[in-house]
């Protein structure tokens, strides 16, 4: 029996427990993370610089490029999280519209319509979509009471489905690829249950065979066996994979020094500065160049998945992580492709390659991160 | 569990988050360790065999590229050859300056404009689309002379080749341009149709059948891409060949055309416009197919001067216009005997009908009155025989008139009018065959009797190519049989089968009926054709026909005289010899002349041609 009212206040209530804020959470900076974005970005000028042919001109274009994307992450950085979760919605639809316009009136390059010009100034709204799809994904399921319903994971996958169905029109393989990985591994972070995963691929594996042997025409099939192995095409694709094998293979362990690539330099790499570029850094730098390279990739995409392990509310912890993991994609995929191991889809090296739009989506993503790293912990005691 | 009873556990999600994210980090270390070892195996394990295939020498793939297959005509003359020609190509990759090297260029070898524009748009192709060290050509047909003036100074001329090449030759000129056809240079569009697995066939190739048979066998022609991956050295020169496929060659075409037949078709047009179509009865191949007047197809193969083609294109007498399968003229009378086999079969008329023809024929109950083309007709008692001889209007007005249009439409389209012959090559028109409902849905107007009248001999809404003429000729000297026209005969060594069916059923009578009508328009004494007749050691049949011009352009830059003479009737005969055993079939239109008997002759010396020198000169040509 209580006799006596007791204090339901701490003592001391009027501190703020919280801890208190240094420097860099005031501005919004996870350092580790900065630190390993800078050695990366440094690292890939070095390398675009002699794939370029060492001509100014892709360098000064990229370092305007790289100082746009930085100033992108650092504003993306300033946004409180409650905020963005709020608007996704409309960030997505937004997207999605302009995917849409991009197929009715957008301008191609290399065959494909990508590009959407207003007022003289052109860009492509799959960026946009890259950072869209993770945030809508995100914020359904952050609400949602996890792990997912079957419903909400039926809606999950529409979300996704469209801009890739979207993107896939245009037509561009690679990007609707990243798309599609960015909201899967989304509901696969907020706890899909394993026997929808396995189901998911029993299904893909039953229909595989009915597909192939009664579905698909002879032409299709020698198409996507030409995918799968590009050295058959001895004069098309497949002459890019000899010529980037050739490259990567010469430059043994320790590689023929900067700007000493021979594959490299004569111009028999194709696309030797934007998708292919890990093969002029492989030649010139060897094995261990390469090593060096996924280090530090190793260590961001670490650092990702820390920031997204310590987030504070389900929407941070799964936009960090697909964040993060598309990241991955792009690395596994790239690399994959130059060496031979995977189809040739056009995906850039993520903050080596030369191309504009690409690195400022990428830093902007990590400017999200770095916002979810930094928000001020609630209260607890 | 119902969904409203589920409470958000913000522990839980943390847990399952955290658990997730361990799985995803061990995949991301798992593949990234696939990664390295795939570096690994390339970089370490195979880095010898790499360093050599790079080192000092470079390996290229190089295109080799298939001959084209060859074209003969029936009796083995050459229609379609290869020959070696000098090209002049510029290597980007190894050209200095492009500006000088092109400016040092057009001092030594004459380069047009033109050309100079062509090679820049091949420049700019995609990356995508061009391999590095591709040579991209600049000029074609080089001299002797300007050979030699580029080996002089090849010192200052890094990156540029003189490749050998061999190039499409069409020795028989303008006979054959309008069926053969012509390959010229692969355009941007034709590029953009290809899938990506047609366009790997093109490397090394830049031609490609434009229109006829190059354009339709194309694929059979091309044959398949051959490569070798060579090693070079740092100026280009090969060095060795590491590996080579060899190209496999296309295929010959060997065709049923005749070039001596051809060119005594095209001789007796006599410079006249017109059109020629001979076919062998038991295969359905045309023997003879021209248009006149033709032009040269070779003028086309390396790039036509805007110039020529303007030349070609604005004259009036329509060169590249294909009258044989895509001119649509009034068959006039040659429809003649094909009705009257319509009228007997459907008891409308038989042996012993006649009609009174005063020179015209009236509806009942209208003014108007359809003339005879003899002004004051044929007399009292005309029957069949002698209409189809005199190619007398009135008896066919008649037939038209108790005949209608239905039954017209019907029989007429069993021939094949109004519909493709579906001949082997691209841009065959259908004509117009009339009927109740065409009338109604393009022109919104009812059948009238009068446009049955019309019909009848052969004017009015009918439009038929001279192919089908002569389709339709041979499907009646062959009592029925229809034989689809072909112009290929054999694809290498392998003889196409022909595709006869029966189309036309009438009995054993009717049949002679129309065939001793027709024999009668040649032999006869009153017969329309009589005059090609003479000193003739076998027989023939046939049937004479004229038809008005219509709708031609009222031009104003025609000179009067040259308008008038584009307003006269066309002259046509279609026949078939020789008449006890038909063998050859016949169609032949001269625009704009005037009398039949001038169709006829040419028939005539097409008959003599075939049936008295060329008929038994098979000769097979293999590969």
């Amino acid at each position: 029996m209580v006799q006596q009212d007791f204090q339901r206040r701490m003592p001391e209530a009027s501190r703020d427990l919280r801890k208190p804020m240094g420097v860099w959470q005031r501005i919004h900076i996870d350092v580790p993370l900065l630190l390993g974005l800078l050695a990366l970005t440094a690292f890939g000028l070095i390398v675009l610089y002699s794939a370029s042919g060492e001509t100014k001109f892709y360098i000064q274009r990229q370092t305007v490029f790289i100082s746009l994307g930085y100033v992108a992450m650092f504003t993306a950085a300033q946004f409180k999280m409650s905020f963005l979760q709020r608007w996704s919605p409309w960030f997505y639809l937004g997207g999605v519209g302009l995917l849409a316009l991009v197929l009715i009136m957008g301008t191609g390059a290399k065959g494909a319509q990508r590009w959407l010009s207003i007022g003289g100034f052109r860009f492509q709204p799959s960026e946009v979509i890259k950072l869209a799809v993770p945030m809508m994904v995100a914020s359904y399921l952050g609400v949602r009471v996890l792990p997912p319903s079957f419903k909400h994971i039926v809606v999950s996958l529409m979300i996704v489905g469209l801009p890739t169905v979207l993107i896939l029109e245009q037509p561009d393989l690679g990007t609707s690829l990243l798309i599609a990985a960015s909201g899967l591994i989304g509901l696969f972070f907020a706890g899909l249950r394993w026997r929808y995963i396995l189901g998911a691929g029993l299904l893909a594996l039953m229909s595989a065979w009915p597909m192939w042997q009664f579905v698909l025409r002879d032409y299709q099939k020698q198409r996507i066996l030409t995918m799968f192995n590009p050295e058959a095409d001895k004069l098309g694709a497949g002459w890019n994979i000899i010529q980037s094998k050739t490259a990567i293979g010469s430059g043994g362990v320790y590689g023929k020094g900067w700007m000493n690539g021979t594959q490299s330099q004569l111009n028999f790499l194709p696309e030797s500065h934007t998708d292919f570029i890990i093969a002029v850094l492989a030649e010139e730098f060897g094995l261990l160049g390469v090593l060096l390279l996924l280090l530090i990739y190793l260590f961001i995409l670490g650092r990702g998945l820390l920031i997204a392990a310590r987030a504070q509310s389900s929407f941070n912890r799964i936009l960090a992580g697909c964040i993060t993991f598309t990241f991955f994609v792009y690395i596994f995929v790239n690399i994959g492709m130059v060496t031979g191991l995977l189809p040739v889809v056009g995906v850039p090296l993520p903050l080596v390659s030369h191309g504009g739009t690409a690195l400022v989506t990428l830093l902007t993503g990590f400017g999200l991160l770095m916002a979810i790293s930094t928000e001020r912990r609630k209260v607890s005691i | 569990m119902s969904e409203h009873l589920r409470f958000k556990d913000h522990y839980n999600e943390a847990r399952i988050f955290f658990r997730r994210a361990i799985i995803v980090a061990a995949l991301i270390v798992a593949l990234v360790i696939v990664l390295i070892a795939r570096l690994y195996t390339l970089q370490v394990v195979e880095y010898e065999t790499y360093v050599t295939q790079s080192d000092r020498n470079r390996v290229q793939v190089q295109p080799l590229p298939p001959t084209r297959g060859l074209i003969y005509g029936r009796r083995g003359e050459l229609l379609a050859e290869n020959r070696p020609s000098y090209t002049l190509s510029i290597v980007k990759e190894q050209v200095g300056s492009l500006e000088s090297s092109l400016r040092l260029l057009r001092q030594l070898v004459d380069i047009s404009d033109d050309e100079l524009e062509d090679f820049h748009k091949r420049l700019k192709r995609p990356k995508r689309r061009r391999r590095p060290y591709e040579p991209i050509p600049l000029r074609y047909l080089l001299g002797e002379e300007e050979i030699a003036k580029i080996a002089v100074n090849e010192y200052r001329l890094k990156g540029v080749v003189v490749e050998a090449q061999l190039v499409r030759h069409y020795p028989q000129q303008e006979l054959f341009a309008h069926n053969v056809g012509y390959v010229g240079r692969i355009n941007e569009r034709e590029l953009k149709s290809l899938t990506p697995e047609e366009y790997a066939l093109y490397n090394g190739t830049d031609s490609i059948g434009k229109i006829g048979l190059e354009k339709q066998y194309e694929r059979l022609l091309l044959g398949n891409v051959g490569y070798q991956q060579v090693e070079t050295n740092a100026r280009g020169r090969v060095l060795r060949v590491l590996e080579r496929t060899d190209p496999t060659p296309g295929q010959n075409l060997q065709l049923f055309l005749d070039a001596q037949l051809q060119r005594k078709a095209y001789a007796a047009l006599g410079g006249r416009r017109g059109a020629v179509v001979a076919m062998e009865i038991e295969t359905g191949g045309v023997l003879a197919m021209v248009s006149a007047p033709s032009y040269d197809p070779n003028l086309f193969v390396t790039g036509i001067s805007y110039k020529n083609y303007r030349a070609l294109n604005e004259s009036p007498d329509l060169p590249l216009f294909n009258r044989a399968i895509q001119g649509g003229y009034p068959p006039g009378s040659t429809l003649k005997p094909m009705l009257a086999l319509g009228g007997l079969e459907a008891n409308i008329i038989d042996e012993h009908y006649s009609v009174r023809d005063p020179g015209f024929y009236q509806l009942e109950g209208e003014e108007r009155k359809y003339r005879d083309w003899k002004k004051r007709g044929h007399g009292h008692r005309i029957a069949l025989k002698q209409a189809v001889a005199q190619s007398c209007d009135v008896y066919y007005y008649d037939l038209a008139f108790r005949m209608g249009i239905d039954r017209m439409h019907e029989f007429g389209d069993k021939f094949g009018l109004g519909e493709r012959t579906g001949v082997d090559i691209p841009s065959e028109r259908s004509g117009l065959w009339p009927s109740r409902k065409w009338k109604r849905g393009v022109r919104g107007l009812p059948w009238f009797p009068g446009d049955s009248l019309n019909m009848g001999i052969g004017q009015g809404f009918v439009l038929t190519t001279p192919l089908q003429l002569a389709s339709m000729t041979a499907t009646l000297a062959s009592k029925g049989v229809h034989r689809q026209p072909r112009l290929v005969k054999r694809v290498g060594e392998q003889e196409l089968p022909d595709k006869a069916s029966k189309v036309v059923e009438a009995s054993e009578k009717n049949w002679s009926l129309v065939m001793e009508s027709m024999e009668e328009v040649v032999h006869g004494q009153r017969g329309t054709a009589k005059s090609i007749a003479r000193k003739a050691n076998f027989r023939m049949a046939g049937k004479t026909g004229t038809a008005q011009v219509v709708g031609i352009a009222q031009d104003a830059e025609y000179d009067s005289e040259a308008l008038a003479e584009r307003q006269r009737d066309h002259a046509l005969f279609v026949g078939y010899a020789p008449a006890d055993n038909p063998k050859i079939a016949v169609a032949v239109i001269v625009e704009n002349g005037e009398k039949s008997s001038l169709a006829a002759k040419v028939a005539r010396e097409i008959f003599d041609e075939y049936l008295l020198r060329g008929q038994f000169d098979n000769v097979e040509v293999g590969r």
